[in-house]
């Protein structure tokens, strides 16, 4: 056997540093256009604010220190629970409909997915502005509603919670559906008719079988809301009022109104850390041990 | 299981008014557009009996299945099991089983737990369920593996767990779809005898879709043979085999050497089969169910009733003369060509080694008892 150890490791050798070289561009393209910027706004983070908004290089854990502040923590925590609320709305909401679009029919399925898309062909903030519209006093949901007698008079849906979390919803549902869609239309529809077979009632079918072999594409949209929904400060900018700041607002905030670039970085960190954490929280729960993660 | 385990061989007329039927199909309908899938078709299963539908894709068969399973309704008809109505009744609350051809075994769970699954789903006790999947999997030989998940098991091994799957049930009736077709030809000889076994050890009550005809007439107690959408005969693999009921039957069973022409002078169970080509003779024939002489009619023969020799035979048999043309060697067979008339070869067999071997373009005669072969009327 030893010949053939010495046969293996040579073309093995070989082999690992021909893929270096393959990696090289990408590898670079990586170092240049994220780790760089990254490293930088570390190195902010840790500086400190000049006299009139510049970047004082001293070294200091006052930004960190700073976050401390039960205001900021009140912010994340709205930012967090913002997000978590919108993951689920886009999840309830996208589930059926990426159901429905992977099992209709193979010539109409192109066409239903591009109205999911559709949205996207329209600037963002335009159709942020569109919401404003529709959700404003004299507005269409609350004319739409009086005059079916719901309500007796206006509600006060604008510049609320319920507006942000509307706003983020719609927004990003499509990233929920693309995902979810890929994941339903992989599974075999034979599995739904042998769980049926089976005794399995329909939620039961949903439940056992239907969820767990989804569930990479379950983890893949709700990573894809919740990473934008907890960073995004254009909808609760507009649709949110004061009040309903979130994470990304501060950031936003630091950075280009009080010119605080040090505190703005610090807080940019503490928001990766975060997402950082969901996200391995996310796969954790989502693959034990050889889940259908790896299985597939 | 003793008492279940004596299969009532029951041909097509019998009476079975003794005992009620397992399955009990009513003139099932199904219609997809305008083409009717399953046309009026009727049968009954007895407890124990292994049944099969057998017939060409597309011939209705697999819709027969999942009406019985309860994944399609028939748009006219009735479906009964164990005397009661299925109509409208979802799948989930049939006491049937289905084995599907692809297997379906869940791929995030494990064999124990794939095998479980049914019995987890009608809330039995978790220490009766581990009792009857070890049962059940002592049944197919898979005990020591219930940790691997499907995709770590062989083709062979997944059709064991799928089998085991419905079975651990004990339902009153297991539905098998082309249960062996993703096999290959060796495994798949093997797994015939198994299958067979495990359902007369288990005393399982089944009905296999397939459209194997070899695998349907060693593993069956009785063979339905369907083609478009209707069931031509119902009957023992014997019966079927030797006496079918149409040339599509007959075609569909093996191999059917045929001659088109007409039946005259049909008289006193005897009859003269004039073949349309008119080079070759007319030789007497068993008359058919219906001696109508002068109508346009098709001789066939099986290949095993055939005999071949190089001379012309003394004895009584109906001969015809032709030139081989054609050498087919199938290792404990050899299957040779013949042609008998312009526009028609007939298959004869020889087994072990024939001295001195027949060649391509030897003349040879062909010759059979008379009592043996049919002429199907059109």
């Amino acid at each position: 056997m030893p010949s053939d150890d010495v046969a293996h490791t040579i073309p093995a050798a070989q082999d690992s540093c021909r893929s270096c070289w393959l990696a090289a561009p990408g590898l670079l393209w990586m170092i240049l256009f994220f780790l760089v910027p990254l490293l930088l706004v570390l190195a902010i983070s840790f500086a400190s604010r000049g006299t009139y908004g510049g970047i004082v290089w001293e070294f200091t854990w006052a930004n960190y220190l700073d976050l401390l502040h039960p205001l900021y923590g009140k912010i994340l925590a709205q930012s967090l629970w913002y997000a978590t609320l919108t993951t689920a709305i886009c999840f309830l909401l996208g589930f059926p409909l990426a159901y429905v679009i992977a099992r209709s029919p193979a010539r109409w399925q192109p066409v239903l997915l591009l109205l999911v898309m559709l949205p996207f062909w329209t600037n963002f903030l335009v159709r942020t502005y569109a919401w404003m519209i529709l959700l404003r006093h004299d507005g269409l949901v609350n004319h739409l509603l009086l005059a079916l007698g719901l309500i007796t008079k206006p509600l006060e849906l604008l510049y609320t919670p319920t507006a942000v979390v509307i706003g983020l919803a719609y927004g990003y549902l499509p990233f929920m559906v693309l995902p979810l869609y890929v994941a339903v239309e992989r599974l075999d529809p034979v599995l739904v008719e042998a769980a049926w077979d089976l005794y399995a009632s329909r939620w039961a079918v949903l439940t056992r079988v239907v969820v767990p072999l989804t569930m990479p594409g379950i983890v893949g949209g709700c990573i894809l809301v919740f990473i934008p929904s907890i960073g995004s400060f254009i909808t609760p900018d507009l649709l949110g009022g004061a009040r309903s700041m979130m994470i990304g607002n501060l950031i936003q905030h630091e950075y280009l109104v009080v010119r605080d670039w040090p505190l703005g970085s610090a807080v940019s960190f503490v928001l990766m850390g975060i997402v950082m954490a969901a996200v391995v929280l996310y796969y954790r729960q989502a693959s034990p041990g050889d889940g259908p993660l790896e299985g597939r | 299981m003793a008492i279940f385990s004596t299969s009532p061989l029951l041909a097509s007329g019998q009476s079975v008014s003794s005992i009620a039927p397992t399955i009990d199909i009513r003139a099932i309908v199904r219609n997809h557009g305008s083409v009717a899938a399953v046309d009026h078709v009727s049968f009954q299963v007895q407890r124990g009996e292994f049944f099969s539908i057998l017939g060409p894709s597309g011939a209705g068969k697999t819709s027969v299945l999942r009406i019985v399973a309860g994944f399609e309704d028939p748009d006219a008809g009735d479906v009964l099991i164990d005397g009661r109505s299925m109509l409208g009744v979802p799948p989930n609350r049939r006491p049937v089983n289905l084995v599907f051809q692809s297997y379906a075994l869940f791929p995030h769970l494990n064999v124990f737990e794939n095998v479980a699954f049914g019995l987890k789903m009608r809330r039995v006790p978790a220490a009766l369920i581990d009792e009857q999947v070890r049962q059940a999997l002592t049944m197919v030989k898979l005990v020591g593996k219930e940790g691997r998940k499907p995709a770590q098991l062989s083709g062979g091994e997944q059709q064991r767990v799928a089998l085991a799957r419905a079975l651990v049930n004990k339902p009153a009736v297991v539905l098998l779809d082309e249960p062996l077709a993703a096999l290959d030809q060796q495994l798949r000889q093997a797994m015939q005898v198994e299958l067979k076994s495990i359902q007369e050890q288990a005393g399982l009550t089944c009905v296999c879709v397939t459209h194997h005809q070899e695998e349907a007439m060693m593993m069956s107690d009785r063979i339905a043979v369907m083609h478009q959408g209707r069931m031509w005969q119902v009957g023992t693999p014997r019966e079927v085999y030797e006496n079918p009921r149409t040339l599509f039957v007959s075609r569909f069973l093996g191999v059917s050497n045929e001659l088109p022409g007409r039946v005259s002078e049909a008289a006193e169970g005897a009859a003269l089969f004039q073949p349309a080509d008119d080079l070759v003779p007319g030789f007497p024939v068993r008359s058919g169910p219906e001696p109508s002489a002068g109508c346009p009619a098709t001789w066939s023969l099986r290949p095993e009733q055939l005999r071949m020799s190089r001379e012309r035979p003394a004895s009584g048999d109906t001969v015809l003369p032709g030139v081989i043309e054609k050498i087919l060697f199938a290792g404990s067979e050899t299957k040779y060509l013949v042609r008998i008339a312009r526009e028609t070869l007939w298959e004869a067999r020889t087994t072990g080694n024939v001295q001195p071997p027949y060649a391509s373009g030897d003349p040879v005669f062909l010759h059979w008892a008379l009592g043996d072969g049919r002429v199907f009327f059109e």
